[in-house]
């Protein structure tokens, strides 16, 4: 275990057992890069760490500059490892979005984990460019009016060698992702949906359920995007035909923060999840 | 005059190129540069270095000021030699990581090409921005010439990475006045510079014993650090002259954390820093010639401020006149008020003399005028060169 027990998560918090995911992949020689959110309280203060590897702590906005130098440090000593930066939505959509369009730009040699829990969760659960339509925070007491902004397409048209999105219900499809990306030179990007108990108003007990149900209702699609190819993956693939799919109600009424939607509210979401399908379809049958 | 010693080569730069040259031979890793006026033509020349194989370091084109320091600091942590430079609004969007990277003590070189700070704009030199960043826990010096640029870029590597330091650098030169006016430079042959600057062995990032940087700090831990960084700076004082006589030794120049000019017998002090230095000494000079025994304070390093020096100068003379390139407003000169503090219970006026301010001319003429009026009681305590 390399992220181990008795840290500082919140009851039912998925990231601890993401981390522990991704670095049981990674190994010892990977660096972790974390801006300002949940993980850097779940990590601690300096008394202790929960964490077998080095950790750079970044402010909000840096982390994949604080990588990208990390990484050439690193080349420059003839050190082999890998340089993960492990950030929330805010600090990777909002934020950090110049930095992290940067470095995909700049194609850097670096492992971006993107773990998305839909609002600024460690500030109390303000609102961010990702927070999906309809969701309440406390900066949207009646529901976020805009849409989720659109962050593993984005990185993917900046033509970077490997983007993914995972979910910690299915750990296989997410590590295989991870072993993947380790050994692509350059710029990859991985979007995990990060379900939050407190921020998403419900039971502690129910994090894999509602990260399972996010992949089965559609509205969390499991793809890659590989030199350009795209490749739905695990149970995604076998979605593409609308009967398959749950309906997002399924999803929507596991969770407090959408317990105010109207009916056409609802009915706008399941619409533009079928249209984002309708998308991915097309994206799938481009490379057949 | 000082001896020039026959090994070293003299050349024409100008202040942009004379940094760039000087970062070259100290041989950094990494370096992430964002072009802003008026340090553009030294990201050029590094990169011309780079690309031309003559500098083996990996130059990150960030996107941002703000990801430049982060791009240097993260290096930084893993071992590397970094360097950066900005100027302005640059160095102001890069504040978060310039105060990040003082914080957890980081050896760093930033070369600040001083410009005043919009709004409204100007490109001109001040040194507002640069004297912004006294909080930041940084060492801060500035030059009074290409030469004094180029000297103390070599010397701020050693400085940044001495064990008993560890503190980024800032080494600020004017815009324009000293970043893209040619001058005589002497440069030391490579090997010299290799014997003065060995590489680093500073690394953070290590494998085998893993730690936190940065990580939530207790109430406890957070001001014992911060102490700890203000030891650091005090030391520091020692260190910058030490190694400024290490440096006297293979370049033949004088360094230190202040100069003094005419000192041993002046009764009215012109207290100046950055490149009007050089004019505040023809005006020494001037009204010496009038019979006026004045004499030149050159504040080198701003940050530590050699307090106890400028103490020791202040108490022996009857009025102090401080030339000041920025302000905080609702306070006054800059580097009047750190003269002043520095003073503390001596009966000794200090006037403080605000211009240059978005590149507005200040000549000899206004310091000589400054140092009569001061001689003639006719000084306010503070004048501004409008």
């Amino acid at each position: 275990m390399m992220f181990m027990r008795g840290n500082a998560a919140c009851p039912g918090c998925p990231i601890p057992r993401e981390l522990d995911a991704l670095l049981e992949v990674t190994g010892e020689k990977t660096v972790l890069v974390v801006p300002a959110s949940c993980t850097t309280v779940i990590l601690g203060d300096n008394r202790g760490m929960p964490s077998k590897v080095p950790v750079v702590h970044s402010a909000f906005a840096a982390s994949p500059a604080i990588a990208s130098g990390l990484k050439a440090a690193l080349n420059a000593r003839g050190e082999k490892a890998t340089v993960v930066v492990w950030a929330g939505d805010g600090g990777t959509g909002d934020i950090g979005f110049a930095s992290l369009s940067g470095a995909a730009e700049r194609n850097e040699d670096i492992l971006y984990v993107c773990y998305d829990n839909e609002a600024y969760m460690n500030t109390g659960i303000q609102r961010s460019g990702l927070t999906p339509f309809g969701a309440w925070t406390t900066t949207t007491p009646l529901g976020k009016k805009e849409r989720k902004k659109p962050l593993p397409q984005l990185i993917a048209e900046h033509g970077v060698p490997y983007v993914a999105t995972a979910s910690i219900a299915y750990v296989f499809d997410y590590q295989a992702k991870v072993r993947k990306a380790k050994d692509i030179l350059g710029f990859r990007y991985i979007h995990l949906l990060s379900p939050c108990p407190p921020g998403w108003r419900y039971d502690s007990s129910l994090t894999v359920e509602i990260a399972k149900v996010a992949v089965e209702t559609g509205i969390w699609p499991l793809y890659e995007v590989e030199k350009g190819k795209f490749r739905l993956t695990s149970i995604s693939k076998t979605l593409l035909d609308k009967k398959k799919r749950k309906p997002v109600t399924e999803y929507l009424k596991l969770q407090g923060r959408f317990s105010e939607l109207t009916e056409e509210e609802k009915g706008t979401i399941q619409q533009e999840v079928d249209e984002m399908w309708e998308w991915l379809a097309k994206m799938e049958s481009s490379n057949s | 005059m000082q001896k020039i010693s026959a090994r070293n080569m003299v050349r024409a730069m100008v202040g942009n190129h004379a940094v760039a040259y000087a970062v070259m031979q100290a041989k950094p890793q990494v370096l992430a540069v964002y072009p802003i006026t008026p340090q553009t033509t030294m990201l050029e020349k590094l990169s011309e270095y780079v690309e031309t194989g003559k500098l083996k370091a990996r130059m990150i084109r960030v996107e941002s000021e703000h990801s430049a320091m982060a791009s240097i600091y993260g290096a930084a942590v893993a071992g590397a030699r970094v360097f950066t430079a900005t100027a302005s609004q640059g160095l102001l969007y890069m504040t978060e990581m310039i105060n990040w990277a003082g914080g957890q003590r980081v050896p760093l070189v930033a070369a600040i090409a001083t410009r005043a700070i919009a709004s409204p704009w100007s490109i001109l030199d001040d040194h507002q921005d640069f004297v912004s960043k006294r909080d930041a826990i940084w060492i801060q010096m500035m030059a009074e010439n290409v030469q004094e640029a180029y000297d103390l870029t070599l010397q701020s590597f050693k400085i940044s990475e001495n064990q008993n330091v560890l503190l980024p650098v800032m080494m600020g030169f004017d815009g324009f006045i000293l970043t893209h006016t040619m001058e005589r430079v002497e440069v030391l042959p490579d090997e010299i510079v290799d014997s003065f600057i060995p590489p680093r062995e500073f690394n953070l990032v290590d494998f085998t014993d893993p730690v936190g940087i940065g990580p939530v700090a207790t109430p406890e831990d957070y001001i014992f650090y911060r102490h700890q960084a203000q030891r650091a700076m005090e030391r520091a004082k020692g260190i910058i002259d030490e190694i400024s006589r290490e440096f006297q030794a293979i370049s033949g120049r004088t360094y230190g954390t202040i100069e003094c000019y005419l000192c041993d017998d002046t009764e009215y002090l012109l207290a100046s820093m950055g490149a009007w230095t050089g004019d505040a000494r023809v005006a020494v000079d001037r009204v010496r010639s009038r019979g006026i025994r004045a004499g030149l304070l050159k504040i080198r390093t701003f940050r530590p401020f050699p307090k106890e020096r400028v103490r020791d100068i202040v108490k022996k003379v009857r009025k102090v006149i401080v030339m000041d390139r920025a302000v905080s407003y609702g306070s006054g000169g800059v580097l009047a008020s750190e003269v002043r503090s520095a003073s503390y219970g001596l009966d000794v006026p200090i006037h403080s003399v605000i211009g240059g301010l978005g590149g507005k001319d200040v000549r000899p003429l206004h310091m000589e005028k400054a140092l009569d009026d001061a001689y003639s009681n006719a000084l306010e305590d503070e004048r501004w060169l409008l």
